[in-house]
């Protein structure tokens, strides 16, 4: 089929911009960096009860190369630090991060000598999902504050996390 | 039985013997520390050929003197009796000898317990960090850690 069928001689109106934001929105790659129990919560969302893939991220990436969505699902301590960098760092532009848990986005009840007090210590972070661990509906409202956030800048907005 | 006979062998080592929580246990001095372990290990009628545990402990808040202490826990699957030890270690001289040429499982315990307490182990082959990063300041299981210090976040080394 042409594209003239397909738009039955109808004129469509849109910017690139528009386009390449919807186009990334909707397909984003998620990469897990689980490090403890909110992983867990990560498998249930990836599975076919909450199923992400209706927010087309289903593409579930363990490499940082290929993945522009960095899910960091756990506690993160000096340990960790480097490679949590590192791995962002590896990841192509545009990229985002969500910061799930309350262990990734402030240390959670761990406020001792060995872990980091939230990634944004260490990277930038554009979400927080709330929740010790945070439920999949949870972790679905991050994705989806994510794609208004793509909208958003492709519009010129400038969104708080 | 087991703590007669190692009173008679070590009379001068021993400061004080008894029983607590279904546990023989024995308080030795640290400076035939290791002479003590080879024989509990290698006497016949002892046998204890199998450290479960090795940790420090900071009596610090308890205004003890000396301050450090380490733990032995030890059992004789031959025998089927268990021991404890505690060696005694003064602040002023962090060090005790290490059992890792007697018991391999000590390896590991004895790193851990070096970087959490500071004490060092002599003879340890290879006494760097266990859980900590390298560069890590301060031993945090130490009573007088400040509870919320922050270590400098570690930078990522070159790409290999
Ligand atoms: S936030 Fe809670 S559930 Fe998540 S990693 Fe931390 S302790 Fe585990």
């Amino acid at each position: 089929m042409s594209m003239k069928d397909l738009f039955a001689g109808a004129v469509i109106t849109t910017r690139v911009k528009e386009v390449v934001a919807w186009g990334r929105k909707n397909s984003l790659w998620p990469m897990p960096y689980a490090t403890a129990c909110c992983g867990i919560e990560f498998m249930g969302t990836v599975s076919s009860y909450f199923d992400i893939s209706r927010f087309g991220a289903e593409l579930v990436r363990f490499s940082p190369r290929q993945a522009d969505l960095l899910i960091v699902l756990g506690t993160i301590n000096y340990k960790q630090a480097p490679i949590l960098k590192r791995i962002y760092e590896q990841m192509c532009e545009p990229k985002w991060v969500i910061s799930a848990g309350a262990c990734a986005s402030s240390g959670g009840f761990y406020d001792n000598y060995s872990v980091i007090q939230g990634i944004d210590e260490l990277i930038p972070v554009d979400v927080y999902v709330p929740g010790c661990p945070p439920r999949p509906e949870a972790i679905l409202n991050g994705v989806m504050k994510i794609q208004e956030k793509i909208v958003a800048e492709a519009r010129g907005k400038v969104v708080a996390a | 039985m087991i703590l007669q006979q190692l009173q008679e062998k070590f009379p001068l080592e021993i400061i004080k013997t008894g029983e607590g929580y279904g546990n023989l246990f024995a308080f030795v001095k640290k400076e035939r520390s290791h002479e003590f372990f080879t024989y509990l290990r290698d006497e016949p009628a002892l046998k204890f050929e199998f450290l479960i545990d090795l940790f420090g402990v900071d009596r610090l808040k308890l205004n003890e003197s000396p301050r450090f202490e380490v733990v032995y826990q030890l059992y004789s699957l031959t025998h089927n009796h268990r021991l404890r030890v505690h060696i005694k270690v003064p602040e002023e001289e962090l060090v005790i000898s290490s059992v890792v040429d007697l018991w391999k499982a000590a390896d590991w315990s004895e790193r851990e317990c070096w970087e959490m307490f500071g004490i060092r182990f002599e003879g340890h082959p290879n006494l760097k960090h266990l859980l900590l990063f390298e560069g890590f300041e301060g031993h945090p299981l130490r009573k007088d850690y400040p509870i919320n210090k922050r270590q400098k976040i570690p930078i990522p080394g070159e790409i290999v």
